[in-house]
């Protein structure tokens, strides 16, 4: 958790290899990321499941073929296990019935859970959600909330939420992260984080307007700007 | 900044982005083995670039033919020379016209669309989410459309240069009265094999470049809506500057 633009969905970027940090190791699964040659990051990268934040499902093919999808290129089963396969994991988000639709035709959480389905589909030891609720009504924000607990449950899997929905990230997470400016500065179980001793925890927790994250972006004196002195 | 400068600049500009669509084009071949092994998807772009323009390039080619048989026979006949019409429109296409006019319908038509193509997957995080799949892109989504540009272009010259020869032959012999047999005879006179190698070199070097430009924009437009834009009008000003370019030097290298 963070607020909005302190490095949250770049480390993910950077768990998944797609950035490369300029300083420290990233390691997953015992592997430096980094250090990876192609071949090997596809193959961790395998082992992992993403969801974007808009989804990010291909707009040239069917609900179907988009879970499908990296079955079909990354391995070569038969059709009719592949079929097994993705509606199963279509169920398991509830939306078997909406096998033959196209992208176009989903709501934004509909959308969200064929992206969870699409991202379960290969079985992945670790599962990454970026913003999974951004823009979703309250109804598909609860679905999608309950799937990331169920499906990591189910699968025994790892997630890794990022998010800035406070509230409810707290009722399915075991354990939090709180970023700022590019740093942990609190970690711990929900709870204690909203009893945190630091301010900016605090503020962040409560949504308080202004607080250690100020209102106002850094700006020249108002006064002085307003009667119009000269920079 | 001075005119000078500027100039200096803007050349570094273009050389670094010569040298990154190399880069990019190296890139690309690495994948095309991989990409030749799923024909599917290499005929399903064919389908998309190449059949899909053949209606533009067979109207365009009729027109074109048509008027080079009139300004032909309107040159030709001050010199009493109306005979040898099929051979000189059948050169000026099959040498010139038909690779260069294809090539340009061909970034028109079938270049922007793959420049915006690529460049909303890329705006809307599919690129990124094939990326996370360990799906290559350039294997899957660039390879297949490059590779179907460098097929697409020589076949619809081809298509070009029958129809331009059609558009000619109605022009020149059925309305303005050129004999019928001088027209054919006379192209088969005088048009040698060389001629037409000249042509399917020419339009397979055209392909290749409308192909690596459309894709090399496309895969990177800035991820907005002003970036995809950019990139579709640059994918039909560079390609058209790089083939009358390449036409200029590969005609000069030949004769």
């Amino acid at each position: 958790m963070g607020p909005s633009g302190t490095g949250k969905t770049t480390l993910l970027r950077m768990i998944t290899g797609q950035l490369r940090p300029e300083a420290g190791t990233v390691r997953v699964a015992g592997l430096e990321v980094a250090s990876l040659s192609r071949n090997e990051l596809f193959d961790l990268r395998r082992r992992m499941g993403m969801l974007f934040q808009n989804s990010a499902l291909l707009t040239d093919f069917n609900v179907f073929e988009n879970v499908a999808f990296p079955v079909r290129e990354n391995t070569r089963l038969p059709e009719a296990l592949i079929r097994q396969l993705v509606l199963t994991k279509l169920n398991s988000v509830g939306l078997r019935g909406a096998a033959g639709l196209m992208p176009a035709e989903l709501s934004g959480g509909m959308g969200r859970r064929v992206a969870m389905a699409r991202a379960m589909v290969l079985d992945p030891e670790l599962l990454l959600y970026d913003e999974p609720f951004s823009g979703l009504d309250p109804i598909s924000l609860g679905v999608v909330l309950r799937l990331i607990r169920l499906n990591n449950d189910a699968l025994g899997l790892t997630s890794i939420v990022v998010s800035h929905d406070v509230a409810e990230i707290s009722h399915i997470a075991d354990h939090c992260f709180v970023i700022s400016e590019g740093r942990v500065i609190a970690s711990g179980a929900p709870r204690e984080l909203a009893e945190s001793s630091s301010e900016l925890v605090r503020q962040f927790m409560t949504g308080a307007a202004d607080g250690p994250v100020p209102f106002h972006y850094p700006a020249p004196d108002y006064a002085e700007q307003l009667l119009g002195k000269p920079q | 900044m001075t005119l000078p400068l500027q100039l200096w600049e803007g050349l570094l500009h273009s050389l670094r982005k010569l040298g990154a669509a190399i880069l990019f084009l190296i890139e690309i071949l690495k994948q095309c083995p991989a990409a030749l092994a799923r024909p599917r998807l290499i005929s399903q772009q064919v389908r998309n670039s190449g059949v899909l323009s053949l209606i533009i390039i067979m109207t365009s080619a009729f027109f074109v033919g048509m008027v080079i048989g009139l300004q032909g026979y309107d040159s030709l006949s001050r010199l009493r020379q109306e005979d040898i019409l099929g051979a000189g429109v059948a050169l000026t296409l099959f040498k010139e016209l038909g690779p260069v006019v294809t090539a340009l319908l061909f970034a028109g038509r079938a270049g922007t669309s793959l420049a915006s193509e690529i460049g909303l997957m890329r705006a809307t995080d599919q690129l990124a989410a094939m990326e996370v799949m360990a799906i290559d892109p350039i294997r899957r989504i660039v390879a297949p459309r490059f590779i179907g540009a460098v097929i697409s272009v020589p076949l619809l010259t081809a298509v070009f240069n029958a129809v331009g020869v059609l558009g000619a032959w109605f022009i020149g012999v059925q309305i303005m009265g050129v004999d019928n047999g001088a027209f054919w005879s006379q192209m088969q006179e005088y048009v040698d094999p060389p001629d037409i190698y000249e042509g399917v070199l020419k339009s397979f070097v055209f392909g290749t470049t409308a192909g690596l430009v459309a894709v090399f924009e496309g895969y990177n437009a800035p991820p907005t809506a002003e970036g995809v834009g950019m990139a579709t009008t640059r994918t039909v000003v560079t390609t058209s500057i790089l083939v009358l370019i390449l036409d200029y030097t590969i005609t000069a290298y030949l004769l």
